[in-house]
């Protein structure tokens, strides 16, 4: 039985449709995240697993009780808030025992709770600080602590990485993680930034205008994206768009542009004359100077992009498209502005998106 | 001094000024009436200098406080308890009310705020006629009960303690309920979901995050409320019976009934005095707004 199962949950505000037909279920010990542009509803569908909001449509249930109607002083999850929401009149330890104190838990297993908790996020010295005597890492740190000390079946998470700076945001990561196993609580956290949720989660939902386009683990939403959204948001992607035609032996798509049709290996059936679109990421793109067999686009170079240690080279096609590849900063040296070269790829690397 | 120095004069110079003369100047002329005696003269008071044999000789005299000191204090007192009784029952009645508009919806709340200050449009002095005319034996509260058989014969509703606290929380409620919303409308609605996403009741969220939050607004609002309502003439003049003495009673019956300015500027400073207590204390509340005492006892 799933930790958390949401059925069909929709979440209007007047006319925007916040959150759309969202269907999902969280495992135990899973570290789920949601990800998406701004505005596709994360927040909002983190508030009505934590009670804030209550869903027009749809239910929620969390270790198999449905909690749609429970308010959320009775649910058991707790939420990190993407500002921290940290009570500016207590301290530290008094942020921290705010939940347990709600339990009556009595007080020498709360100190010893307390102490337990600060220790884990390294906040033992800064115990009787006040919130605006803390930089925005300890902040967070003390507000995972506080979500974290009522030791919640699910910890929801809004952006809590946002405010940090790249490298302390990296170390967090880690961190976060390294909790997550230690504690063994599930955490579902939202975040905008592809990097973190395929970096972290153990499974993604990716949402788009308040609907979920695709659920999956890193790789398969990475290698397998199932839509022309999925496809361009998460990571660099170069896209062809086209219509469906019979091939030799295949199905091809042939896109304007393009002489030759492209032969597909589609697993699916896929309807002739239907509209589709291949993404071939930019690490599989391979540049040669001569024509290679199979399928290859013109293109000339139209710069290089040096990203350490990679460089990204950029590319427009003869048929107009403007495509991107990526190799190692060393084999980018060959290639420079305004050469000729073929852009090609494995077939088996393309992925076709029906839309 | 550096130049920021001077500009800094600039700035904070003309609020300094202005205290200097139009409130600290003024006070020193009453502190000085008050050193002196009552006199059949224009002004009616004795100089408080005088040319003598050696020339300049100063005729101050704490007679006046004397006076006080050995007279009836009762007045005093009583404007203390009135004011103190006025002020938590403002702050009883004033909070639900601002927690109600901070809590309303955006567009309900300027609105609401309006009808809160509108009572300021007419004058106190024809308000507290108005209650007159709601409160008295023949007045618009009593007939009503009378019709509705809820009474035989009027209750006494006026001229007593009852009016006169009714009158002062009438009239100084608004004082109480704008410093309170602006407190409570600033509360980061977020710790109210965290407090309750962390287990606490409604009940709990409120006097656990929302009331110490709003301390600010409440000490804003009881000095509002307390300090003018000490010195206040007006209500318990009209309201108050016979026997209700208050301190700008008394002070208003030096001054203009028996024309005592030197009586009447003591009693004055008398106030000041007592009102600068509570002030001081406040102050060291204000300035360790969230004072180590409230998180201490949270393990
Ligand atoms: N209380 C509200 N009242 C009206 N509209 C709201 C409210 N909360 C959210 N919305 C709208 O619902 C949509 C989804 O908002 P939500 O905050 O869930 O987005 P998000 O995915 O968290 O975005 P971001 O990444 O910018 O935080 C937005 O269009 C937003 O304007
Ligand atoms: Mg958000």
């Amino acid at each position: 039985m799933a930790l958390l199962e949401i059925s069909g949950v929709s979440k209007n505000f007047g006319a925007v449709s916040a959150v759309d037909r969202v269907s999902l279920s969280v495992e135990q010990g899973e570290l789920f995240a949601l990800l998406g542009p701004s505005g596709c509803g994360k927040t909002t569908l983190l508030r009505l697993i934590a009670g804030f909001e209550r869903p027009d449509r749809g239910r929620i249930a969390i270790d198999g009780g449905d909690v749609t109607d429970v308010p959320p002083y009775r649910r058991p999850v707790n939420m990190m808030f993407q500002s921290y929401a940290l009570f500016p009149h207590l301290d530290v330890v008094g942020n921290v025992a705010f939940g347990l104190k709600q339990e009556g838990m009595a007080r020498g297993r709360r100190e010893a709770r307390v102490a337990e908790m600060l220790a884990l996020v390294q906040m033992s010295d800064y115990a009787r600080r006040r919130p605006h005597e803390l930089s925005g890492g300890q902040k967070q740190r003390v507000a995972l602590a506080r979500a974290l000390a009522k030791m919640p079946k699910l910890l929801l998470l809004d952006e809590p990485l946002a405010a940090l700076d790249r490298k302390l945001r990296e170390e967090t990561r880690l961190e976060l993680i390294g909790i997550q196993e230690r504690v063994g609580t599930s955490f579902v956290f939202v975040t905008h930034d592809q990097e973190e949720a395929l970096g972290m989660a153990s499974r993604i939902a990716v949402m788009d205008k308040g609907r979920v386009a695709q659920i999956g683990s890193a790789a398969e939403i990475y290698e397998r994206p199932r839509s022309r959204f999925v496809a361009d948001f998460v990571g660099a992607v170069n896209l062809f768009d086209g219509v469906l035609a019979a091939g030799f032996n295949a199905v091809a798509l042939k896109v304007p542009g393009l002489e030759a049709p492209i032969a597909l290996l589609a697993e699916a059936e896929l309807p002739e004359g239907g509209e589709a679109a291949l993404a071939v990421r930019p690490e599989k793109l391979r540049l040669s100077p001569g024509r290679p067999e199979g399928i290859a686009i013109a293109a000339t170079v139209e710069g290089i992009n040096y990203q350490g240690g990679v460089s990204v080279v950029h590319l427009v096609a003869a048929s107009g498209h403007a495509l991107k590849a990526q190799m190692a900063s060393a084999a980018a040296t060959s290639f420079e502005r305004g050469m000729p070269v073929w852009a090609s790829w494995d077939p088996a690397d393309g992925v076709v998106l029906a839309r | 001094m550096s130049a920021w120095g001077w500009r800094r004069w600039l700035l904070i110079g003309p609020p300094f000024l202005w205290l200097a003369v139009f409130f600290l100047l003024p006070l020193g002329v009453v502190a000085a009436i008050s050193l002196t005696q009552a006199a059949d003269a224009i002004p009616p008071y004795t100089p408080l200098l005088t040319h003598g044999p050696n020339g300049l000789e100063l005729q101050a005299s704490l007679a006046n406080y004397r006076e006080i000191a050995n007279g009836d204090l009762r007045a005093y007192g009583n404007s203390l308890v009135f004011a103190g009784v006025a002020t938590v029952l403002c702050l009883l009645v004033g909070y639900p009310i601002a927690f109600a508009i901070a809590r309303a919806p955006k567009a309900w709340r300027n609105p609401l705020l309006f009808l809160v200050i509108l009572p300021f449009w007419t004058s106190l002095l024809i308000r507290v006629y108005a209650w007159i005319a709601i409160l008295q034996p023949t007045g618009l509260l009593n007939r009503a009960l009378a019709a509705l058989g809820l009474i035989n014969s009027p209750i006494l509703l006026i001229y007593n303690d009852f009016s006169v606290v009714l009158g002062l929380v009438y009239g100084y409620l608004p004082f109480m309920i704008l410093p309170l919303y602006g407190s409570l409308s600033q509360l980061d609605e977020n710790l109210v979901e965290a407090a309750a996403d962390l287990g606490a009741r409604p009940a709990r969220v409120f006097f656990a995050v929302v009331l110490p939050l709003s301390v600010p607004g409440i000490i804003a609002g009881a000095l509002l409320v307390f300090i003018p309502a000490i010195g206040e003439f007006v209500i318990p003049d009209l309201l108050g019976g016979p026997g209700t003495l208050m301190v700008g009673k008394v002070l208003w019956q030096q001054f203009f009934d028996n024309v005592d300015w030197p009586s009447a500027a003591a009693i004055a400073m008398v106030m000041v005095a007592m009102l600068t207590a509570p002030l001081l204390l406040a102050q060291r509340f204000v300035e360790r707004p969230h004072s180590s005492r409230m998180g201490a006892n949270e393990t």
